[in-house]
């Protein structure tokens, strides 16, 4: 391969809509076979990155690859190795599933024969066989996104774009369509996925990329970003609300850290540098005091925390149940 | 994951008419899956024939005498034709705001064959859209006058106008906004009206009449009138495009189709929103 081992790479990419600037000096490398997660709240310039790297628009700046390819000089050589799922489910729901994906086969030029042949592979491998003779109207919301993602892979693309898989999805679906991406991921595909959930991308993605006002933030592993902003949180839960400010006072000696209250449900958190020693010297401390407690445990910070941290604002919260 | 080769470049002649065709063959489906779409497509006409035909008919004068219905078909069948256009700028611009056309250009698809399979799929529509009317007129005492050739003719001049007006719903399909294609209609609309569609120019006021005149909605439905063999067809002291209305019955769609194709394919190949 040309790159290297970067199936996708963008270098200072721009692109203005009016006076709105989507896109300044984004850069992007994504290692073959690895799933990149572009973390970052609506507006940040996600969709805008992935379109012009799917050769849908023109970068005014910059310069991008995928798959070996300029997306700009050699857009047609890009589309062939490409796959995109866009944000709404693009399902056709007067056809049956298989009927969908037959039709995708014959326009990425299979034979009627290798198209059908192509088309049960998929709905087996995406769970949807069962329903392969049913029309796509009767699907529920994860299956026709699942339908949606497996039509996008007709060609076993080398570079897959996703916007937003689970967007609108309940915490079923949600899993549904995960547990089909990791199968996916797991086959060697690279995959660039675009997510304002931040669970999402900790869940699925090896490298994640936080975009914002259309530049890149920061960059790294899950478990970098969460080291970047310091260690490790101690969360305490009491049984009684008026305990609240002697375990805080408690917490901030324990630690040598300012606690956060969080007062209805009767939490109280900190950054801790050692977490055993802060967790047993809490413990201790508290129990001397006759505190009692809920429930008490040493974490991560999760990633809210890390975009929190990283561009100064909180990221999109969702307004359904997070799983 | 089962290996497949990259298919070859999807510019070649052959390639574009073989995914034009099964893009229009899905659209296709949907008619024969949901056949509400058609009845929604024909009940509008079918409606202004019974309006015009029964309620507002005997009104109206035909020019040099004659059965209005029979007066009025031809541009029934004319003002079907245009106002399908409407339905084409709902379907492209729908199918832009799910992303199908994303889908499509993300792809090695041939570059115009979503274009052409819609144009392909609207033909087929209309085609079915002008039987149904066809029967309709037919039904109120409607009839062709002459032989199979000029009746061929007709149908052909209709067809052309509707070809023309696909490719103008093309086109705007891709500029205008999706809530903004639901009311295509609105501009089409008057349109059809200031034409000979139901009156004669000569009985409206000279600026509209003159609109009227030279509206190419107006020399099909003449035209289209003289292929019929059916009343309402004065050329002695008819106004020059009145006098040659086949030619441009030929020339407007010719015209539309020349700016309006060029415009819709560029729009798609640049389309950079």
């Amino acid at each position: 391969m040309t790159l290297g081992h970067h199936s996708v790479i963008a270098d200072g990419l721009g692109k203005r809509f009016g006076a709105t600037q989507a896109l300044q000096g984004f850069d992007l490398a994504v290692p073959e076979g690895t799933v990149c997660g572009l973390l970052g709240p609506n507006g940040a310039g996600k969709t805008t990155a992935v379109r012009v790297l799917a050769t849908l628009l023109r970068p005014d700046a910059g310069r991008a690859e995928v798959a070996g390819h300029d997306v700009a000089r050699e857009p047609a050589q890009v589309r062939r190795n490409i796959g995109l799922t866009g944000q709404q489910p693009m399902v056709d729901e007067i056809l049956t599933g298989r009927e969908n994906l037959v039709h995708w086969g014959r326009l990425f030029h299979l034979s009627a024969r290798a198209a059908a042949r192509r088309a049960d592979e998929l709905l087996e491998q995406f769970g949807l066989t069962d329903a392969a003779h049913r029309r796509a109207k009767h699907y529920s919301g994860g299956m026709r996104r699942r339908l949606d993602i497996a039509s996008s892979l007709v060609l076993a693309p080398r570079v897959y774009f996703l916007d937003e898989p689970t967007t609108g999805l309940d915490p079923r679906n949600r899993g549904e369509v995960w547990h089909a991406l990791r199968n996916l991921v797991a086959g060697g595909t690279t995959v660039l996925m675009t997510t304002q959930y931040l669970d999402e991308a900790d869940q699925l993605a090896d490298r994640i990329v936080v975009i914002d006002g259309g530049r890149t933030v920061a960059e790294g592993t899950p478990t970098q970003l969460k080291n970047d902003i310091g260690g490790d949180r101690i969360d305490v839960t009491l049984r009684a609300e008026t305990d609240l400010p002697a375990a805080a006072a408690l917490l901030a000696r324990g630690t040598g850290a300012e606690p956060e209250i969080d007062a209805p449900v009767r939490r109280i958190s900190a950054a801790v540098r050692d977490r055993v020693a802060a967790l047993t010297e809490v413990v201790r401390a508290l129990d001397a005091a006759g505190i009692e407690v809920e429930d008490i445990g040493v974490r991560r910070p999760t990633l809210d925390e890390v975009f929190l941290h990283l561009t100064g604002h909180p990221a999109e919260t969702r307004t359904e149940e997070a799983a | 994951m089962s290996t497949l080769t990259a298919p070859p470049p999807g510019e070649s002649l052959r390639w574009t008419l073989a995914d034009s065709w099964t893009i229009a063959r899905a659209e296709l489906l949907h008619w024969v899956r949901n056949p509400s779409l058609i009845v929604s497509s024909v009940a509008f006409p079918v409606m202004f024939v019974v309006l015009f035909g029964f309620v507002f008919g005997s009104a109206i004068m035909v020019p040099g005498g004659g059965d209005y219905r029979e007066f009025l078909m031809p541009g029934m069948f004319a003002q079907a034709m245009v106002n399908g256009a409407a339905a084409t700028v709902a379907v492209v611009a729908a199918g832009r705001a799910l992303g199908v056309t994303d889908r499509y250009r993300s792809m090695p698809v041939a570059r115009s064959a979503p274009l052409i399979g819609r144009s392909l799929a609207d033909m087929v529509g209309s085609v079915l859209d002008l039987a149904v009317l066809v029967v309709c007129g037919l039904l109120v005492g409607w009839t062709t006058r002459t032989g199979l050739l000029p009746t061929l003719a007709a149908v052909g001049l209709l067809l052309l106008l509707r070809f023309a007006m696909i490719w103008v719903g093309i086109f705007l399909g891709q500029v205008v906004s999706q809530e903004a294609a639901g009311l295509a209609w609105a501009p089409l609309f008057p349109l059809t009206m200031i034409a000979n569609t139901f009156v004669s120019p000569e009985q409206m006021p000279p600026v509209l009449g003159v609109i009227a005149d030279w509206n190419p909605i107006s020399a099909t439905v003449t035209a289209t009138r003289q292929l019929f063999g059916n009343p309402g067809v004065e050329l002695v002291g008819a106004s020059w495009p009145a006098q040659h209305a086949l030619l441009l019955a030929v020339l407007w769609p010719v015209a539309i189709v020349a700016v309006f194709l060029p415009l819709a394919v560029h729009r798609y190949r640049s389309m950079s929103r």
